[in-house]
């Protein structure tokens, strides 16, 4: 009953893709409103259908019908409630549904939002929009079809890969990850209806500046979370390995990032108009081909590639979407020209040049880094791959030059910044940034580029801290309003701005986390006897006993730690390991204990049988969290700099349909 | 000298700093794969070289001593063996005559010194049956399950 619901819902919302976009297309050759409306219409119908489909797939799981494949593979009877309603984005036909399902949700919202505002651009973006559904549509009718059905019905499913019923993390990281690469469809889909209308103006570029924020913005949750999740679950005690798939994920970051910067530069100077869409374009390929980097396998297992229809249908979509995109670009390029020049190399538009260069070149090393085995299989015929070292002496230069763009960005003027501004702006942070780098000096902070990065995000937070300061002061003067008062309104009156300095100040805190947890680390493995303890760092570990136990999915072999702090008992820990019957492997489980100094890290590595011996992998890594916090810094910024504006919006409403959002004056 | 080509020429200056940045990396951190035999081939040594060895760990071969966290094995592709020494705890997928790729260097003629185990059910040494559970393809140390998005 819900594999043919489903699979009928699929091919419904499939055939009224196909149907929108060809009366969306023909509706704008004819130019038929009701057509349009009709493409219009068919969008929010395969929102409709695809939230019939995930439901239905959800109590196919909620349910236990192992008769869908699916559900046989990702559920089982003792799987808990949690984990089972999550396994709708644990393999792929799963996370292609969810995938459908974001699309046609933000679809729906951007026709329902922009379709009274836009009247010329949206016919073309409904027709984009609905030409990615199709792909997606396509790919869950056929060759990746989550309501696949099996016989004989098995009594009882695998359930979920061990290590995503592992943490509830896995909850937020896919799909806030998802809706990260389907948010940056939008503004892919107004740049490309910029430029099939030669509407090359600003008005896109408006439009796209919150869907590209929110996008920006998921994609930035979808990272830190699965940083964390790595982090907590696969017990090495790192956050970020420079696998393949998190590379994946920071690619279109890192140009979305770039997309961010530049679109104000256009807005205000109407110069690199090319350049933006050219972004855009490579954003929304990069998303795609992060979906296909995670979900094909290709880099980790060249098997599931060949296997499966889908990774060659991925490489043909990007290849389609990169080839179109870029003969449309140049097709314009005449109605791409820049209407005014670079003033002076001291500007914010020269500071934003350079950060662009920088995240460009950024993005290439790790997308070169990623793809290099095959590239050197395919090129020199030897399997070679690199590293994280690779990565570090690439990148960590690069992130320097850019949190230096960072902290100057900002507060430079547009056009051109005379030196006693800049006094009169880095003078002080300048100052305290000397002296704090100094006072890691003096803690036995040693290197280049520790120094530097600790220098450069101090000089990062200290400017964001004195323009808020400045803002408030200068309101206080004129209004007399409290601190409190005057630093809401100054924030609301300048979301952008503030919003963005926000950001900035969390990729600041982000910074001081990695390079001190990185610099820092301490590290020690040791087998123990119960009784035994080892020191690390302030903390004497104490291996007290094994204890093991038998729950409904999963036998569990714990080990119990006393911590010790100067002869003080500060905490008990319990690493284990948990043993799933699907498996012939336990998944270990670490323990931390975080505090915003430094995060004690226990791994239960390995154990003797009797439990007469535990061995335990101990680390102390500092200022852990503030990577975290700087994650939630950076969403903070971000929804600020989102939120509607109640002025704004009012004299939109009032003024009528043709009213188009003003630039911010920040 | 006009603005342009100030512009430019800092572009350039940028362009050529990544450039050199990026082959010093990859002449830095370039990891050669090797397979036993092949190492066979070279008379058992490649100094001063990182290396990923892959095969199958030898059942009977693996011996852990817990206090001294040595870890010894031997690794296989079916026609040579080569020996590995390695400190630390196995991995948890780690287990004799399953795929493992092991990096390190070779020192002398002993064995084989591994700094960092990659246990994974191999698809080259034991191809998992059709429709297998895709968990078996996990890449425990550092590579993140394939299905994990």
């Amino acid at each position: 009953m819900i594999a043919t619901l489903g699979r009928f819902s699929v091919w419904l919302a499939l055939a009224l893709a196909v149907y929108g976009i060809c009366v969306s297309v023909l509706g704008i050759r004819r130019h038929r409103p009701a057509l349009i409306e009709s493409a219009e219409g068919a969008v929010f119908s395969i929102f409709g259908l695809s939230t019939f489909a995930v439901l239905l797939m959800e109590a196919g799981l909620v349910g236990h019908d192992f008769s869908l494949e699916y559900v046989a593979r990702n559920a089982s009877l003792d799987t808990p409630l949690f984990y089972t309603i999550i396994a709708l984005w644990g393999a792929l036909e799963g996370s292609i549904l969810l995938w459908i399902w974001l699309l046609a949700l933000m679809g729906t919202l951007v026709v329902m939002i922009e379709r009274k505002r836009q009247r010329e651009l949206m016919p073309y973006v409904t027709t984009v929009l609905l030409c990615i559904s199709a792909f997606f549509l396509f790919l869950a009718a056929f060759p990746a079809s989550p309501f696949t059905t099996i016989s004989p019905v098995p009594p009882d499913g695998r359930g979920p890969n061990p290590l995503l019923q592992n943490h509830p993390l896995m909850a937020v990281h896919p799909p806030g990850l998802y809706a990260g690469y389907v948010g940056w469809s939008i503004p892919y889909a107004f740049g490309m209806a910029a430029l099939m209308t030669g509407r090359l103006g600003e008005t896109w570029i408006r439009t796209v500046r919150r869907w590209s924020l929110a996008a920006w913005g998921f994609l930035t949750i979808g990272i830190i979370v699965g940083g964390r999740w790595s982090y907590e679950v696969l017990g090495w005690g790192g956050y970020w390995a420079w696998d393949p798939v998190e590379n994946a994920s920071l690619l279109p970051w890192l140009t979305g990032t770039a997309f961010l910067h530049t679109i104000m530069i256009q807005e205000r100077r109407k110069m690199l108009k090319f350049w933006n869409v050219a972004l855009v374009i490579i954003t929304f390929a990069l998303t795609i081909f992060g979906t296909f980097l995670t979900r094909s396998g290709i880099l980790s297992s060249v098997h599931a590639f060949s296997d499966s229809a889908v990774g060659p249908l991925f490489l043909i979509f990007i290849g389609l979407t990169l080839f179109v995109s870029f003969s449309l670009l140049v097709y314009r390029s005449d109605k791409l020209q820049a209407e005014s020049e670079l003033d002076s190399l001291v500007s914010r538009e020269s500071a934003f040049l350079v950060n662009n260069l920088l995240l460009l070149g950024f993005a290439f090393a790790v997308l070169l880094g990623t793809l290099f085995p095959l590239l050197s299989e395919a090129v020199r015929g030897v399997k070679v791959s690199v590293g994280e070292p690779f990565f570090n002496t690439v990148n960590v230069p690069i992130g320097l030059g850019l949190l230096f763009l960072m902290a100057i960005g900002p507060l430079i003027a547009w056009r051109h910044a005379s030196l006693e501004s800049l006094r009169r702006t880095f003078a002080g942070p300048l100052y305290l940034a000397v002296v704090g780098t100094g006072m890691c000096w003096f803690f036995g902070v040693r290197g280049l580029y520790p120094l530097l990065a600790f220098a450069l995000s101090l000089f990062t937070a200290v400017t964001v801290f004195q323009e808020f300061i400045r803002g408030v002061r200068a309101r206080r003067r004129n209004t007399g309003e409290g601190y409190l008062t005057a630093l809401s309104r100054l924030t609301s009156r300048g979301r952008r701005r503030y919003g963005g300095l926000i950001v900035h100040l969390g990729v600041a805190f982000l910074v001081i986390g990695i390079t001190a947890s990185s610099v820092f680390k301490l590290e020690q493995e040791v087998t123990l006897k119960p009784g035994e303890s080892l020191q690390l760092g302030r903390y004497q570990v104490r291996f007290d006993e094994l204890s093991a136990w038998q729950e409904p999915h999963r036998f569990v072999v714990q080990g119990n730690f006393t911590i010790f702090n100067a002869n003080q008992k500060v905490a008990e820990m319990r690493p284990a390991k948990r043993f799933y019957p699907a498996e012939q492997q336990p998944i270990g489980t670490v323990d931390v204990r975080s505090t915003m100094r430094e995060d004690l890290y226990l791994v239960l590595s390995s154990f003797a049988k009797d439990g007469t011996s535990a061995t335990v992998k101990a680390l102390v890594r500092p200022l852990v969290m503030w990577i975290w916090v700087g994650g939630w810094v950076m969403i903070l910024g971000s929804l600020i700099a989102i939120w509607p504006d109640r002025r704004r919006v009012a004299v939109t409403e009032a003024a009528g349909e043709y009213a188009v959002w003003q630039p911010g004056r920040s | 000298m006009t603005k342009k080509t100030k512009l430019l020429l800092g572009g350039g200056v940028i362009v050529i700093a990544l450039a050199y940045l990026i082959n010093s990396g990859i002449r830095e951190a370039s990891v050669y794969y090797i397979t036993p035999s092949e190492l066979k081939a070279k008379g058992g040594t490649v100094p001063d070289r990182s290396l990923r060895l892959g095969g199958m760990v030898v059942p009977g071969s693996l011996q852990w001593e817990p206090q001294t966290l040595k870890l010894t094995f031997r690794l296989t592709d079916g026609k040579e063996e080569v020996a590995v020494e390695h400190t630390g705890s196995p991995p948890d997928l780690f287990k004799e005559g399953a795929g493992a790729v092991v990096e390190g260097r070779c020192v002398g003629d002993g064995p084989f010194q591994s700094s960092m185990i990659m246990a994974k059910h191999s698809e080259e040494y034991s191809p998992p049956e059709k429709g297998a559970h895709p968990a078996e393809h996990i890449h425990q140390t550092l590579v993140k399950p394939q299905l994990t998005p």
